[in-house]
């Protein structure tokens, strides 16, 4: 008896689990479809089945190209991700270790900032990037991802630098280690799996930045966010080919994404599950 | 060598004042151990003696050597953690290794001691091993590895054996003591446990509120508790602490009477009671009584005494082991 409600239990689950995954994936799976339809197609109304042509690409990568928004999505969401980590593992750790009164109170306000409405500041910020001339620069993009994405990146290695014992610090100190060799020989290597898991969530976060690079951007330093972009406009609306843009921007993290779940779901779990 | 000298040392966090001002003199090859409630500040004590934490005040010597303003790397002491604070991403061996890796002792150096450490611990075939694929004996067993590889001039134990089951416990306090007989370093032990502290000390420092109340010999703080708080800190169970009419016929404001000083009768004796619990351990029995005109008095037989509860029965205090308190708490000698 016990067994069959527990059986219908995991089946009813599973079903559910199993909707609710499909929900949140179609909006990738339909733009997935659509970009194998043809445009008449694409603007027909909705439909699952495509005709499945794969001109949309050739057609994307003719207008535009391909390689150049990728290769600015690689260099300013790696670039501004390993800048986070440089200044934030320092403050993490100081934070972590060494706390003050008021050290509950920083990373709040640090968390505080992501909730502004980033349009507050986009037109002093607008007009600073211009007058330093960074506009359409990969370096003034990946600074301001940085900042945009560092109070995450404090406080998820906060969270868990916060997770190692402090008594194992003693211990490296008792046993005669200098600051320098408790980071490196000590610190590190039982911090890893949390550095890597915060690389990874901020990579995928600046990849996926989409306010700021296409309102910095034109051309030079345009990622794939204002690559898909730039396909809904002047011309009109071209369903199939955004489809074909969209896909192609976001196969690569997706694909990231999957390879590295079990650090990410750790790593976004961490603290609050054990 | 390892003597240690405590010179009006004192510890303030913020408001608190954990330690007001302490004096303190560990002798070379002396075990003692530091005991009392928890919050007592003998955990706070013993970080000041590591360097681990800084002293608001006074100093500490070690060796005559004052090294107050030392690291604590630089103290030559190793400690033991309650937690272990073993590293985990290293096998046993270069968690042994780890103190002497830091030292920049040759490789072959390394391995011998690490060896020959591993062979006192019974650590051989586990050396290859992560601290998690060990049991908890086993990783206590490394962190003391760990300390005896560096060869300190003291060892400091943090409640080391307080995360073991009561059988390890057992085990591991005979193993630490033996190690300290064959080793005769200098060891100071913090403990709550009063058996601990009992068993494994050549002298016990006890201590409430960040002030040591008394230091002896486990016997002596056994015999003649300076005051009421050792009293009924020090003994196994507790000594019964009897105020009103009987402490004034000793001439004391409280009198106190450890269980195992009470003679124990179905017949006759000074105090009659009702058996209110009866705890049979076997070698020993244990009975609570509720005495008439004293009040609720735990006795201590050896062997099995055949009484429940309700049963009536009837209690004599030992004439000579009496300890009588004055109104301060303090004990008056005879």
């Amino acid at each position: 008896m016990a067994r069959s409600v527990t059986t219908r239990h995991k089946v009813t689950a599973t079903i559910a689990a199993w909707i609710v995954a499909l929900v949140i994936f179609f909006p990738i799976l339909y733009t997935l479809i659509t970009s194998i339809k043809t445009e008449p197609e694409a603007i027909a109304g909705f439909s699952l089945i495509p005709s499945g042509t794969f001109e949309n690409y050739v057609t994307v990568q003719t207008q535009r190209d391909y390689l150049k928004p990728f290769m600015n999505s690689v260099v300013l969401s790696v670039g501004s991700t390993i800048l986070a980590l440089i200044i934030a593992i320092p403050a993490a750790w100081a934070m972590a270790f060494s706390p003050t009164k008021r050290t509950k109170d920083i990373l709040m306000w640090m968390l505080s900032t992501k909730m502004m409405p980033a349009v507050a500041v986009l037109v002093p910020i607008y007009l600073m990037f211009r007058d330093f001339g960074l506009l359409d620069s990969r370096i003034g993009l990946t600074v301001m991802l940085t900042l945009i994405n560092l109070p995450i990146v404090v406080w998820m290695l906060y969270t868990y630098f916060r997770e190692i014992p402090g008594e194992i610090l003693e211990a490296a100190r008792m046993d005669g280690a200098g600051l320098w060799q408790e980071i490196v020989y000590v610190l590190t290597p039982m911090a890893v799996p949390g550095i890597a898991s915060t690389l990874l969530l901020n990579v995928i976060l600046a990849w996926n930045e989409s306010f700021w690079t296409i309102r910095l951007t034109t051309t030079n330093a345009a990622p794939l966010t204002a690559f898909i972009a730039s396909f809904s406009s002047p011309q009109g609306l071209f369903w199939a080919k955004l489809s074909a843009a969209s896909t192609m921007a976001i196969a690569p993290i997706l694909i990231l994404g999957w390879f590295s779940q079990k650090q990410l779901v750790r790593g976004l779990t961490f603290g609050a599950v054990k | 060598m390892g003597s240690i000298t405590l010179n009006k040392v004192s510890k303030t966090f913020g408001e608190a004042k954990v330690i007001p001002s302490i004096d303190l003199e560990i002798h070379d090859g002396e075990f003692v151990v530091f005991v009392g409630p928890s919050g007592c500040g003998k955990s706070t004590l013993l970080r000041l003696i590591a360097g681990l934490e800084d002293v608001t005040g006074g100093s500490i010597m070690i060796d005559g050597k004052d090294v107050t303003e030392n690291a604590p790397a630089e103290r030559g002491l190793a400690m033991v953690f309650q937690s272990y604070a073993l590293y985990p991403h290293m096998s046993v061996r270069n968690n042994i290794a780890f103190p002497l890796k830091m030292a920049k002792l040759d490789k072959a150096a390394i391995d011998r001691k690490v060896e020959d450490a591993a062979r006192v611990l019974n650590l051989t075939d586990y050396l290859e091993r992560r601290p998690s694929q060990l049991s908890g004996g086993q990783r206590q067993r490394v962190a003391i590895g760990r300390a005896i590889v560096r060869e300190p001039s003291a060892f400091l134990f943090d409640e080391p054996l307080s995360n073991l089951d009561a059988a390890l416990r057992g085990t591991m306090r005979l193993e630490i003591s033996q190690l300290h007989h064959q080793l005769k370093t200098t060891m100071v032990y913090v403990t709550h446990d009063q058996v601990e502290a009992m068993t494994m000390a050549d002298k016990i420092v006890v201590l409430n509120r960040g002030n040591i109340e008394q230091v002896g010999s486990p016997l002596e703080l056994y015999r003649n508790p300076r005051n009421l708080f050792v009293a009924g800190f020090i003994g196994s169970p507790r000594m019964n602490l009897i105020e009103g009419a009987f402490a004034q016929s000793k001439g004391a404001s409280t009198a106190g009477v450890r269980p195992e000083h009470i003679g124990l009768s179905k017949d006759s004796g000074e105090w009659t009671g009702k058996v209110t619990v009866a705890e049979h351990l076997g070698a020993d029995t244990f009975l609570h009584v509720d005495v008439e005109g004293i009040g609720s008095i735990t006795a201590r037989c050896d062997g099995e005494f055949g009484v429940h509860h309700g049963d009536r029965i009837y209690l004599t205090p030992n004439e000579d082991r009496i300890h009588r308190f004055d109104d301060k708490g303090m004990a008056i000698r005879a």
